[in-house]
């Protein structure tokens, strides 16, 4: 019966995805190879002063992305620092300061991990003008580097990648605001709220009291999902009533988070002029998706470990309202890609189970990933996939017909050294320094043992992934983890960013080699299934020591 | 260019099959050759040798450690325990032994292959001791080109400087490289080819370029000496056959990238392992966290990287070609372009006889036999040719030459018999033999003159070269014979090798001198994918920066000085031992048997380096699944019993699992050291097939292997007391 669900809710969502790949996927491959502007793009590009036609160097590519991102994050520090003053500020007191520089952080990088609840922390105007504002402009980043990266691949002997101000305007104003408006009709249908009320008390049937929240949740959830940010409105995110009212809303918005990563690999193969590239990366993504999501709901449906036991089943903690698979299916959504909103609490999941959403995120979100960081994620992936099988037929090795030499290689190798470095490292300080350990122990940690590490590890890994889910049970609004996932959320974002765009620097530097029998084949089933295997080699099993101490251990008891 | 034509005299033709005085190649590693390793082997274990290789540095570091370790914990009563488990006390000693070795089997492979090309070394310094030469004081070419009276000193060759000019004659040793600018003498050039049979000389021309070492065995030559001391051709022959020009290859750097970062990943993991653990756990031992590292880290293609370079470039000595970079080795694998010329290459490089066409009115018997007799003292191959033809035709005929044997020269352009009885036979292109018949006056009838020009004509259109056989009596009157058809012929089995190279995704195209129509033909018989007719200097080089411009990478061989341009353009220029010193200079291999066909396996040995690099990169990854395994349920198995259900291949004991893994992690750097010295096999076929293979056979076996091997090694392990 649970397994009917699964197949029912899988294939539902899998057929609104493939009628999407192909249009979707096109049109994004259009906006970024048009050379024509509309008059509102025009308007704002005379505003800042850039010269849509002129492309840019990577350096300046680069420079360009910091330097927006930058100004973002003081921005967004401020106007939490500030809310008091603005207009709707619901009598909230400024955001602290090291939660403000967290927040700033987190949203700016496309995170969106909340160490706060938002209903009781952050107004209107912040939520609106600081955040939304945000949820779009880091998810167009995200795109715009991906695109930089396909760029490099599809360009010749060209000393330039793209313009990123032209890039982030178009992925901003043509795909992800129509796309949002779109949805939050939908959402608004399907009985998302959308207003500006407040707090609401009600005189319950019980005959007591409740305090209702209000807001503009329904515009704010479109694009929460749509650009993979996740940061819910509310504390409670998608299982709270307001965010997510029915099952049928649950399924949308987990099309909505998947949407705009499983279309951009027919982007990149548009763009590249070779559509089965497309679907090779596609081919790679679906696989560890599935993979990833037929594991969680066999861990779930055992249903072993510390807390469903306790429960007496494994439904404590989960979405009551639409049953464990639609939290399976959200959980395994939200963390392949670097979403990080929630229908159920990753925490409360078998021990085994709570692992799989780890172990999506160890794999540096590459199934199909935040909306760009996943295309670039995993055309890093197969880059190395490349080197190896280039080797192994005795080519120096290509890939879309740029060679991949000792430059190539060492990008793609600090890339993968990122995260891994950024998630341990973290975890380990947290309990090597003396003073931070009893912090730990004392106010973060609310379960010892296997249980309270495991909630440590998976904070860390959503933060050098930019996930931005947590596995609940750790309260991260402590001065070390406020700056502690700080760090690693911005170094997990923006050193992957560099690294990505130097890339592509590099490869559209590149003139290409044509292809001859002697050209390895990066379509063929034998190829992805050799980027699987160095995605799974050199991330995920990078990890097996931490999770044999962790969820493993646990679950194995 | 060579270019073997009637004209030309044989002398001086290059050596189309390699005579292999070398040994072969040697399969397999002796004991002999072991034993010679060690001494080296124990000389790299200082951290200075292994600091260039990361992956092994850090097992060297772990090695240092755990020995470290292994002294002070009597003193300090060390852990007994390790992840809350008992470790015997001789642990740690055991695996800093291991671990030493596992350095020490990286530094034999490496001295293994190095020893291999010594010998080899050896015998050419021989020839680079330094002999006397009789420098020309005041060389003037302009009056005195042959140095006759020109004064002479008695210098050492070590003294010689670039540009000096030095007299050599017979039985003396050339004292340096340099050019021939006066003289013609037969040259030993065995001590650098291995090839006995001497070779000729001569100042001018493409075959003007004498090595450093050679003796010459007869006449006097002047040299102008090309090289600076120490530079010359077989100085850096000894260094790349001992290994020590060896340079790293781009796609070696980026291997070594990826697998420094491979490791930095798994220091990470090693070192924020207790941390992590000691809040949930019990720390593991420093022994154990290194052994963890040094099981995870890449260390089988760590080990063997620098054996397989070395044994790459072996290979490539082995027959005879000497790669001036290792650069060259592994573009040479990525070629895409080759560029063949016809002659010697495509074809024999000598026109053969396939066709005797009598004139009307003439037998064909008379034909053959004429042609034939006149041909049974011809020593070049065109004339052997026609032998041939003629007995394989039937014919008979006395095999003893009757009379007196006219040789061909440039000016007469004929070669000929004379018959006691007066009669004259001769046979040369149809011009040389018609104005031959129409000496003292007479003329040959126009019918006949006719009749030739189109037979002539009908062969050269289909690429073939006319012989025009005509006989004169005793009284001067003469008569054509007929013509014979002479032919380049494609060599055996070149076809199926150009079809195999089209599998490989290689184009093949067939440089000619002769018109496009000759050019056609040849290259439809021989399956070439193109080819350049009446090509010169220029154009080849130009056809190369085309190539080179669409992507391609490109190879060619060459052996003139007009040849240089093009082999410096080619990304692999391959100069022929027999060519001038400017096409030595230009090319980045040079090929000691001057054999064009060599080419083909020039790019089969470079790809077969690279793949071995990948097999063992992919072995070596491959296998940290099996070593997790091993290791990660043992760290923790005294804190968590739980974990045993992750002991899939039932190790006895925490200790005995991580011993089992180190030691299966050394041993299979042993097993693998003949692979990496023999090279993974190559076939030519494309690309997918070779991949499918390949993960296959590394890939898979990669990650079944070790389970294997670790579980068979635990089976011996746990007979040691206490583990």
């Amino acid at each position: 019966m649970e397994w009917g669900l699964l197949v029912a809710s899988l294939a539902t969502v899998v057929v609104i995805l493939a009628v999407l790949y192909r249009p979707l996927g096109d049109y994004m491959a259009w906006v970024f190879t048009t050379a024509r502007d509309v008059a509102v793009e025009r308007g704002l590009y005379r505003l800042i002063g850039v010269d849509p036609r002129s492309e840019q160097t990577w350096q300046a590519y680069l420079r360009s992305v910091l330097i927006f991102s930058f100004v973002g994050v003081v921005f967004l520090y401020l106007i939490q620092r500030t809310q008091q003053f603005l207009p709707y500020s619901l009598g909230l007191p400024p955001v602290p300061e090291g939660l403000a520089f967290n927040t700033a952080i987190s949203f700016v990088t496309n995170t969106n991990w909340q160490g706060y609840s938002p209903e009781l922390t952050m107004s209107y105007t912040t939520q609106f003008a600081g955040l939304a504002v945000q949820n779009f402009v880091s998810a167009a980043t995200g795109i715009a580097v991906a695109v930089a990266l396909v760029r490099g691949f599809a360009y010749r002997r060209s000393g330039t990648i793209g313009n990123f101000w032209v890039d982030l305007t178009r992925a901003t104003f043509r795909i992800l605001l129509p796309l949002s408006i779109v949805a939050a009709i939908i959402l608004l249908a399907g009985g998302v709220i959308q207003n500006f009320a407040g707090f609401t008390t009600v005189d319950t049937i019980a005959g007591g009291s409740q305090v209702l929240p209000g807001g503009p949740v329904a515009s704010q959830e479109a694009i929460k999902e749509i650009g993979t940010n996740g940061g819910g409105f509310f504390n409670a995110n998608a299982s709270h009533p307001f965010e997510n009212p029915t099952a049928w809303t649950s399924i949308l918005q987990v099309v909505l988070l998947l949407m705009i990563p499983f279309s951009l690999p027919r982007t990149f193969g548009r763009i590249v002029g070779d559509n089965r590239q497309g679907y090779a990366i596609l081919a790679a993504m679906g696989v560890l998706a599935l993979i990833s999501f037929v594991a969680l709901g066999a861990a779930e449906f055992a249903g072993r470990g510390t807390a469903p036991e306790l429960a007496g089943s494994p439904m404590e903690g989960k979405e009551q309202r639409f049953g464990l698979v639609q939290s399976i299916l959200y959980a395994t959504a939200t963390t392949l890609t670097s979403t990080g909103s929630v229908n159920s609490m990753h925490d409360s999941y078998t021990a085994l189970g709570g692992m799989m959403p780890m172990i999506n995120m160890m794999l540096g979100e590459i199934a199909p990933g935040g909306v760009g960081a996943g295309l670039y994620g995993m055309l890093i992936i197969a880059v190395i996939a490349v080197f190896i099988a280039g080797l192994l037929v005795g080519r120096t090795p290509e890939y879309l017909g740029k060679k991949i030499g000792p430059r190539e290689i060492k990008l793609a190798s600090l890339y993968i050294l990122v995260m891994p470095i950024l998630l341990l490292g973290g975890v380990a300080l947290s309990f090597a320094i003396p003073g931070v350990r009893d912090d730990m122990e004392k106010t973060s940690i609310w379960n010892p043992g296997l249980h309270g590490l495991s909630e440590v590890v998976y904070a860390f890994a959503s933060a050098s992934n930019n996930n931005g889910s947590a596995f609940a049970g750790l309260t991260a609004n402590t001065p070390w983890l406020n700056a502690a996932l700080g760090v690693a959320m911005l170094l997990g974002r923006f050193l992957p960013i560099a690294l990505t765009i130097a890339l592509a620097g590099s490869l559209a530097a590149q003139d290409k080699v044509p292809v001859t029998a002697g050209t390895l084949p990066t379509h063929r089933p034998l190829f992805i299934g050799l980027i699987i295997g160095t995605a799974v080699l050199v991330t995920a099993l990078v990890f097996f020591p931490v999770l044999t101490l962790g969820p493993l251990a646990e679950g194995l008891m | 260019m060579t270019m073997s034509t009637l004209t030309s005299p044989p002398m001086t033709e290059p050596p189309t099959t390699p005579t292999g005085a070398r040994p072969p190649a040697r399969r397999g590693i002796s004991w002999a050759q072991v034993r010679a390793a060690l001494p080296g082997a124990f000389r790299k274990l200082t951290p200075k040798a292994q600091w260039r290789n990361p992956v092994m540095f850090l097992v060297w570091v772990g090695a240092a450690l755990t020995t470290v370790l292994a002294i002070a914990e009597p003193f300090l009563g060390g852990p007994a325990t390790s992840g809350g488990s008992a470790v015997p006390a001789s642990f740690t000693i055991v695996i800093a032994v291991w671990l030493w070795l596992t350095v020490l089997f990286a530094n034999l492979a490496e001295s293994i292959a190095e020893g291999r090309g010594k010998a080899q070394a050896e015998t050419l310094r021989k020839t680079r001791t330094s002999t006397s030469a009789h420098r020309v004081t005041d060389y003037r070419e302009a009056d005195d080109a042959a140095a006759q009276g020109a004064a002479t000193v008695e210098v050492s060759s070590a003294d010689l400087k670039l540009g000096d000019v030095v007299v050599v004659t017979a039985g003396e040793l050339i004292p340096g490289d340099g050019d021939i600018i006066w003289g013609i003498a037969s040259v030993d050039e065995s001590a650098v080819t291995g090839e006995s049979a001497p070779v000729v000389r001569e100042s001018g021309g493409d075959r003007s370029a004498v090595t450093g070492g050679t003796r010459v065995l007869s006449d006097r030559i002047v040299v102008r000496i090309t090289s600076k001391p120490g530079e010359t051709f077989v100085d850096r022959m000894i260094a790349l056959v001992e290994g020590a020009a060896r340079q790293k290859t781009p796609n070696e750097i980026a291997l070594n990238i990826l697998l420094a970062a491979l490791s930095i990943v798994f220091v990470a993991v090693a070192l924020t392992l207790n941390p992590i653990a000691s809040y949930a756990a019990e720390p593991a031992s420093i022994t154990v966290l290194v052994a963890l590292l040094v099981c995870l880290i890449p260390t089988t293609i760590g080990a063997l990287l620098s054996a397989i370079g070395i044994a790459g470039m072996d290979r490539l000595v082995q027959r005879n070609v000497l790669a001036m970079s290792g650069r060259a080795v592994e573009a040479a694998g990525d070629v895409t372009t080759l560029l063949l010329d016809k002659t010697g290459t495509i074809t024999h490089g000598d026109r053969r006889a396939s066709e005797f066409i009598e004139m009307i009115g003439v037998e064909r018997a008379e034909l053959v036999r004429s042609a034939a007799l006149s041909s049974l003292a011809d020593p070049t191959p065109e004339g052997t040719s026609i032998v041939d033809l003629a007995k394989e035709r039937g014919e008979s005929f006395d095999q003893t030459t009757p009379g007196e044997f006219v040789p061909f020269t440039a000016q007469t352009r004929m070669s000929g018999l004379d018959l006691p009885d007066g009669t004259q036979i001769r046979k040369g292109a149809g011009s040389a033999v018609a104005a031959w018949l129409s000496e003292g006056g007479r003329r040959i009838s126009s019918s006949e003159e006719a009749e030739m020009e189109q037979q002539t004509e009908r062969i050269a259109q289909s690429g073939g070269t006319p012989l025009v056989v005509a006989v004169k009596d005793a009284s001067g009157a003469g008569r054509v014979l007929g013509v014979v058809h002479l032919k380049d012929v494609v060599k055996e089995g070149l076809v199926e090798r150009f079809a195999e190279l089209r599998a490989m995704g290689i184009r093949t195209v067939m440089i000619t001198g002769d018109n496009p129509l000759t050019a056609a033909a040849i290259a439809k018989e021989a399956g070439v994918d193109d080819f350049l007719a009446e090509a010169t200097p220029e154009q080849k080089l130009a056809y190369i920066r085309t190539e080179q411009e669409g992507g391609n990478l490109v190879a060619m061989t060459g052996d003139g000085t007009n040849d240089a341009p093009a082999l410096a353009q080619a990304d692999v220029g391959v100069a022929m031992n027999t060519g001038t010193s400017a096409a030595k200079e230009a090319g980045n291999m040079v090929d000691l048997d001057s054999d064009p066909t060599k080419l083909i396996d020039i790019v089969a040995i470079g790809k077969q380096l690279l793949i071995t690099r990948g097999a063992l990169t992919t072995f070596s990854i491959a296998n940290d699944i099996a070593k997790y395994f091993a290791i990660i349920p043992a760290i923790f198995a005294g804190v968590f019993p739980q974990l045993a259900v992750l002991n899939i291949m039932g190790l006895h004991s925490p200790a005995s699992a991580v011993l089992s893994a180190i030691i299966f992690n050394a041993l299979v750097i042993v097993a693998l050291v003949p692979l990496s010295l023999r090279g993974v096999k190559y076939r030519p076929v494309g690309a997918s097939q070779i991949l499918g293979r390949n993960l296959l056979v590394f890939g898979l076996g990669g990650i079944v292997v070790p389970f294997i091997g670790i579980w068979l090694i635990d089976l011996v392990v746990r007979l040691i007391p206490g583990f």
